[in-house]
């Protein structure tokens, strides 16, 4: 590190970036940051691999890399031959590519697979301080152990295989402070619904964002890690949550994590990365906590988000004349009538998964709600754990049980309907309340109708038939 | 990496605000292992709807887009750029990029030039009136010629220059390998190795 930056206060993004500057850019020209962690999956890699080939470049850092097979994989049937034979040659060239150049990799069976951001920190490679890439833009994630993580696209992917570094622009700041209590009910989802339904989804263009408060501190890494993945939704390649007591518990004993003296190294540097008293951030955003309520997206992108108690906006009620465009056109796609309640919208399916909310804490939490209920008619529920491993410790705890005997879709790992490469797809028209990420149009199926919601909003949605929260459900009758 | 200095091409006007990656780009179409062939591909949901505006003539042959703000939002695909790239477009127009997008267009060649959205409409007005019209964009002056109106675009000036010299990134980021090899060295022992 630099000497005389220390003297200056820093936030918790700047620390990180100064501790892995290779070199500082001058004349405009960007910083070398160094990488500690290159996730890969078998979408945004076999380019990659093949420009090493061409090139006759090594990977240079094989002991940074791991890859798993995910985003196009199988969640039923997991152990017979992929019959989509482009989904099927695409994982075969991963595992072909990790092979050749001697890549650690899970594959489709193994107990380590599943979604890249889920089985990063189950490992215990994630941890505060850390840079963290991957070829998927929901990277973002592994922000809520304190690290710098953020998404790439397939030729930085092989720039890290190639030189383990980056160059990157410095970026600003933006403190996002949520203050206060939660009512019961509302989740880590609803906060960054609310979050990005205030700054827009470009508001965070340019910016890594830190996630501060009481709220923000209250929150399992689970949750925090719900709220660091969605921050790419308002524009912003990483968000971060400063590491404490939480994040520590949650690292330590992992596959990964460092043991004896190295881990009390590590925990005296990691309580060094808490952003100093008096650093400045370029932009500040304060969210009140007792305030919100369960969140939920009525139309095409994220930013379209209100509490789940109003009725869908009219598109004229906008301030901006691309807004009404903008509102009108996903009322259109979404077959919604302005000023229906949005507890009146009834779903066709919901999907419980994706890197936002699949992880053991996600699953519990709904099941918890979906006990001793049944599925409503003409709806299909489907749960895709995140990880091989969450849905072994799902089974142990039971949890596989009570959403088979609701009525759910138990299924094996990966990124499923989240964004529908694999067989997992809503059909036209459907709609759907989903713990996912994006609403896009035909994100989950081509003319598929996306709500985003928490689990527990998706597991009362399951029960009632139409968008719900749980304060919304008849007290259990078994 | 092609240097492109300057470019002039038919403009397409595309009034549309949040055009995410996903509709550049549907998913089912991410399968593919290579990095070309994906012209076909681009827009793919949208270019069933015959009304389109890459469904009509002139602006089927057209090479810069010009698009709504926060072009290029969600998913990292740089399969994005290809498609854009394969369909024959060389420069996007827009108020507001999406970072991951900026980046992956200067790594392959696209330029993502960023003009006002007051301009923007300019443009729009412009190319809707006179369907047809060429747009020549001039990085070395970083201006927009589009009929006889003229703007000024904003982009990173590193990215500039390596696209107008056609750098390839990764062997200017190996001129610096003693550097590299140098800090390797410091890295603390607490952080992970996968193998």
């Amino acid at each position: 590190m630099a000497e005389g930056i220390a003297s200056k206060p820093r936030t918790l993004a700047e620390k990180v970036w100064d501790a892995h500057t290779v070199v500082k850019g001058d004349g405009g020209k960007p910083d070398l940051l160094y990488i500690d962690l290159h996730l890969v999956h078998e979408v945004t890699s076999p380019q990659a691999f093949e420009g090493l080939r061409l090139e006759n470049r090594p990977l240079r850092r094989l002991d940074l890399t791991i890859a798993t097979e995910d985003h196009n994989t199988p969640t039923e049937d997991i152990f017979s031959t992929i019959a989509d034979i482009t989904s099927r040659t695409q994982i075969e060239t991963l595992r072909k590519n990790a092979a050749e150049f001697g890549v650690r990799i899970h594959s489709l069976g193994d107990m380590e697979q599943g979604i890249v951001h889920v089985m990063g920190p189950q490992l215990g490679l994630t941890m505060p301080g850390m840079t963290v890439v991957c070829g998927d833009s929901h990277t973002s994630t592994h922000g809520a152990f304190g690290a710098l993580a953020f998404g790439i696209g397939t030729s930085e992917v092989e720039h890290v295989m190639a030189t383990q570094t980056l160059p990157l622009a410095p970026f600003k700041t933006m403190a996002i402070t949520v203050d206060g209590t939660l009512k019961p009910g509302v989740t880590a989802k609803d906060i960054i619904l609310a979050v990005i339904a205030e700054i827009g989804t470009g508001g965070g263009q340019g910016y890594v964002l830190e996630y501060r408060g009481s709220a923000i501190r209250s929150l399992s890494m689970e949750g925090r890690m719900t709220i660091c993945n969605m921050s790419i939704e308002a524009g912003a390649r990483a968000g971060m949550v400063a590491p404490d007591e939480t994040t520590f518990e949650y690292v330590k004993g992992r596959e990964h994590a460092p043991t004896c003296e190295l881990w009390d190294q590590a925990v005296e540097y990691w309580k060094t990365l808490p952003t100093d008293e008096g650093a400045q951030f370029d932009r500040e955003i304060f969210i009140d906590a007792n305030e919100l309520e369960p969140f939920v997206t009525w139309g095409t992108n994220p930013g379209q988000g209100i509490p789940l108690s109003q009725a869908v906006p009219f598109p004229e009620d906008f301030q901006s004349e691309s807004d009404t465009a903008a509102a009108q056109k996903a009322l259109d796609y979404m077959g919604l009538t302005a000023g229906t309640p949005m507890k009146d919208i009834p779903v066709d399916v919901v999907f419980l998964g994706s890197c936002t909310n699949s992880r053991i804490e996600d699953l519990r939490a709904a099941a918890d709600i979906v006990k001793d209920h049944k599925v409503a008619e003409n709806v299909r529920m489907m749960v895709v754990p995140g990880s091989q491993k969450v849905r072994a410790q799902a089974e142990a705890e039971g949890l596989d049980q009570i959403f088979k005997d609701f009525g759910a879709d138990w299924r094996f790992a990966g990124c499923s309907m989240c964004l529908g490469m694999n067989p997992d797809q809503l059909a036209p028209g459907e709609r759907c309340a989903s713990t996912s990420n994006r609403n896009f149009e035909g994100r989950q199926g081509k003319g598929g109708r996306t709500h985003l919601v928490s689990p527990l909003v998706a597991a009362a949605t399951a029960i009632r038939g139409t968008l719900s929260s749980p304060s919304d459900l008849e007290p259990a009758t078994a | 990496m092609e240097p492109i200095k300057k470019h002039t091409g038919i403009g397409v006007p595309l009034r549309a605000s949040n055009v995410d990656t996903d509709q550049i780009i549907p998913a089912v179409y991410l399968k593919r292992v290579t990095k070309t062939g994906f012209d076909d591909a681009l827009f793919a949901n949208w270019r069933k709807d015959e009304k389109f505006i890459l469904n009509r003539e002139p602006y089927s042959q057209g090479t810069v887009l010009v698009a709504g703000p926060d072009f290029g939002t969600g998913s990292s695909r740089e399969h994005a750029v290809w498609a854009l790239k394969d369909y024959g477009f060389r420069v996007v127009i827009s108020d507001r990029f999406a970072d991951i997008f900026r980046g992956n267009s200067g790594k392959q060649g696209l330029v993502a030039a960023q003009v006002t959205q007051d301009n923007v409409e300019l443009l729009w007005k412009i190319l809707e009136n006179e369907p047809g019209t060429e747009v020549t964009v001039d990085l070395e002056n970083k201006t927009v010629l589009c009929g006889s109106v003229e703007v000024p675009f904003e982009i990173d000036d590193y990215v500039r220059w390596r696209l107008m010299e056609g750098l390839d990134d990764i062997g200017l980021t190996l001129q610096q390998e003693g550097k590299i090899s140098e800090f390797e060295k410091s890295r603390p022992a607490w952080l992970p190795k996968t193998q």
